[in-house]
């Protein structure tokens, strides 16, 4: 190791105890979490201000959302132990488990289809009213999201895991961060599943 | 991925090979260069939003008169026979808003002078995360030219003003659609600069260098870091909900009920105007802090540099600064006054808003006490860092009314505003970038600006920013409502004050010409500057003290190691006026 590279991209920096990619992702979940935060507060101001608002059931289907949110915290388990195997140097089992997870999202993508061509057929559109609006913007901006986190995800099951042969701890770092986006999703999930669906 | 990982580790390398053109100038992962990418780019937003502004000056001084020469040159649609039409001027005030704050100003201070100078003042061979910090400055190119793009779709550029309030924006023409596109590129950029920047201050500081010994201009750096991470996010998601509105249909800022032109829209309605003013400001109020603080780094460093003499009260800098930081997140309302809201909550905010002006008055006056007692070399970025001090200062002072509901009210629409935040920002941050530029050039280049150029366009520049901006106080003061295409000439109680609307128009033309000076010094220093020492200023900070001018790749030959405070100028008992952070205790 040459003096000039840049430092703590795999070790912790001593004294805050972290790498600079575990601060990253930190970070980026911070910026997140004000993204939906703003949204939940425009779904609350809306409706506060909505002479009458739709009770969820009225127009979405509530057992396949069950069925999503299962499958959601499926796909975090998968995950933990994805990262759980690369720590036990279990490479096999990690692959195992990755591709589970990337799995689980592509089930939960199917079933929003199907719930979104359902709300298309009834002639539920966006422009049909503000609970319609929202409840697609942000399922829509969720499921961005899930898309972006599983081709992240599957990134590593496929070419990117030819880093595990190198630096195995680095490997595992990115994983445990993509991890932590993927857990951040799937929390963003835990709470529009009530507030659209339920109340 | 994995060998350009490999190859992103070597390039760090203190013995790296010779690179591409391409690699090495344009798609760099080099902080400074980046930096430098920054720089120019923004620059010549900032120019191009000037000339902007100097169309709509003459629009201001002579209503409905035809531009000579060039006027013609706009097209039938935007300027028949050379007289600008209501909405071309719309059309110019959006956009010379938006690119002077997100494509000029901001990159400058942040993306420009954040990522040359912070690394190296923290003693840090790169930014953490090299990649993401290039492609951060490719997303805000890509934004710049989406903006740029957005005058020649069909109705032309957003014409919504930069503030976009809805729901005149959510019936405007596609120029706004496009508006959005840019603006989400340009908050992807300003993310994934930020994430960059606090995780270097964080983790990259060299040994020795506590938080405390980090000189205040990485504390600005850190904090409008955060800044920018927290407040752009809830924009974003009105974007998109603006968005949602133009593209598919929705109601989230429009009312039930609503008429336009004598008809009323085919909309389902339930949404709410005031939603979109309230996610802009939560924003926007930030952001003003973003464009204020990296410019109190700049004039930080610059003071105690050319005083000899450390920062007075360095310490409750830092305090208030965090503080100014943290309370920007909960003023954002005083911008709403006029909307109608109730007074419990207009008492809240011009509380906070009161509040806030406290920590601001502290950097001020301290840097203002740092003069005390120097032996002050005035040379060229201390003139404007000391221009920097009074012409924030009437900027700050003049917004106290506009932050209590009661003054605001009859002051908010007019030219008032228009002055105030303009002081602020044009003779404010815009002069202490011009400081930053003349002080930090000898480093990014390795030769120094030309000291008698550069009073030739001090001076002038100082005379002529207050001759555009000290005017709009009396018309505004006056009732001349801001936002009008003919400058209140269509008003009769306006008609005392309109000649003003010359002498800033002048003046702003005469700004302009006091520039050349300083685009002269900038491409001819390039070349035929006086050749700069490493340390061109006998500063303490290590990026004067442990890099070459310019620096070499990777920074530095070994990390320094750091020992003592960031202003240990002219200490009792040491040989020279200056004890550099890095020398042995």
């Amino acid at each position: 190791m040459s003096d000039m590279e840049i430092p703590y991209t795999v070790a912790a920096r001593p004294d805050t105890g972290l790498n600079n990619g575990k601060i990253g992702i930190w970070l980026f979940l911070a910026s997140e979490v004000m993204l939906f935060g703003a949204l939940f507060a425009t779904y609350i101001l809306l409706r506060v201000g909505a002479a009458e608002w739709p009770h969820g059931a009225h127009y979405l289907n509530i057992p396949l959302a069950t069925l999503n949110t299962i499958v959601l915290i499926s796909s975090s388990v998968t995950m933990v132990m994805a990262w759980a195997s690369l720590k036990r140097d279990d490479f096999g089992k990690f692959r195992l488990y990755m591709a589970s997870t990337v799995l689980f999202g592509a089930v939960f993508l199917v079933v929003k289809y199907f719930e979104y061509s359902a709300k298309f057929h009834h002639g539920y559109y966006p422009r049909t009213n503000t609970f319609l609006a929202i409840y697609f913007t942000m399922t829509g901006l969720h499921m961005l999201h899930v898309m972006g986190g599983m081709a992240v995800n599957a990134y590593f099951w496929g070419p990117g895991a030819k880093l595990w042969k190198t630096d195995k701890e680095h490997f595992t770092n990115r994983v445990e961060n993509s991890g932590l986006f993927w857990h951040f999703v799937d929390l963003v999930w835990i709470f529009l599943f009530p507030v659209l669906y339920l109340l | 991925m994995v060998v350009t990982e490999l190859e992103a580790a070597d390039e760090h390398g203190s013995h790296h090979e010779a690179q591409s053109f391409w690699r090495t100038y344009v798609f760099s992962t080099d902080h400074k260069t980046i930096g430098i990418q920054y720089a120019v780019t923004a620059l010549l937003f900032l120019f191009f939003g000037f000339c902007l502004m100097m169309l709509m000056r003459w629009q201001l001084a002579f209503p409905g008169r035809a531009l000579p020469l060039i006027g013609r040159l706009f097209g039938e649609a935007r300027m028949p026979g050379g007289t600008m039409l209501p909405t071309f001027y719309n059309e110019l005030g959006a956009m010379h808003g938006t690119i002077m704050v997100f494509l000029g100003i901001v990159p400058l201070a942040v993306g420009g002078f954040g990522n040359f100078v912070l690394p190296l003042q923290i003693g840090a061979p790169d930014m953490s995360f090299p990649r993401i910090n290039m492609a951060s400055y490719w997303f805000f190119f890509l934004g710049g030219v989406t903006m740029l793009a957005s005058f020649f779709v069909p109705g032309g550029a957003a014409q919504s003003g930069w503030t976009s309030y809805t729901p005149l924006a959510d019936i405007a023409g596609s120029g706004q659609t496009v508006w959005i596109l840019g603006m989400v590129f340009l908050i992807t950029s300003s993310l994934l600069g930020a994430v960059n920047f606090i995780t270097t201050t964080i983790q990259l500081r060299a040994k020795g260098l506590t938080f405390f010994r980090c000189p205040f201009f990485v504390w600005t750096q850190f904090v409008t870091a955060f800044l920018l991470l927290l407040a752009f996010p809830p924009l974003e998601a009105a974007a998109v909900l603006q968005f949602m509105d133009r593209v598919a249909g929705t109601s989230f800022f429009l009312p039930t009920g609503l008429v336009v032109s004598g008809q009323a829209l085919a909309v389902s309605g339930g949404g709410n105007p005031l939603l979109w003013q309230h996610l802009f400001w939560f924003l926007a109020h930030p952001e003003v802090y973003v464009l204020i603080l990296p410019a109190m780094g700049i004039v930080a460093e610059i003071i105690a540099n050319n005083t000899r003499k450390p920062l007075f009260g360095y310490r409750t800098m830092v305090y208030s600064l965090i503080f100014l930081g943290f309370m920007s997140f909960i003023v954002w309302a005083h911008h709403m006054f006029m909307t109608g809201m109730g007074t419990t909550m207009a008492a809240f905010f011009q509380t906070t808003t009161m509040i806030i002006s406290i920590p601001s008055v502290a950097i001020l006056t301290s840097l203002v006490i740092s003069l005390w007692g120097g032996s002050i070399r005035f040379n060229t970025p201390m003139l404007f860092a000391l221009a920097f001090l009074p012409m924030f200062g009437i900027g700050g002072l003049t917004g106290l009314p506009l932050g209590l509901n009661i003054t605001d009210i009859p002051l908010h629409d007019t030219y008032y505003v228009i002055g105030h935040f303009h002081y602020v920002v044009a003779p404010g941050t815009i002069f202490a970038l011009f400081a930053g530029i003349y002080y930090w050039y000898p480093k990014a280049t390795g030769r120094s600006m030309s000291e008698t150029l550069g009073k030739w366009h001090f001076w002038p520049s100082l005379i002529f920013m207050n001759g555009v901006f000290m005017p709009m106080f009396i018309t505004g003061m006056a009732g001349m409502s801001r936002r009008l295409a003919d400058g209140g000439a269509s008003y009769a109680f306006t008609k005392p004050v309109t000649h003003y609307n010359q002498w800033s128009s002048f003046s702003a033309w005469a700004l302009a010409l006091a520039q050349i000076p300083f685009i002269i010094n900038f491409f001819w220093s390039l070349k035929h500057g006086a050749k700069a020492e490493a340390n061109a200023w006998q500063a303490t900070t290590l990026e004067w003290t442990d890099a070459g001018s310019p620096p070499g790749h990777g920074n530095f030959k070994t990390i320094p190691t750091v020992y003592r405070g960031p202003y240990e100028y002219s200490v009792p008992g040491a040989a020279k006026d200056f004890v550099p952070q890095s020398e042995r205790a």
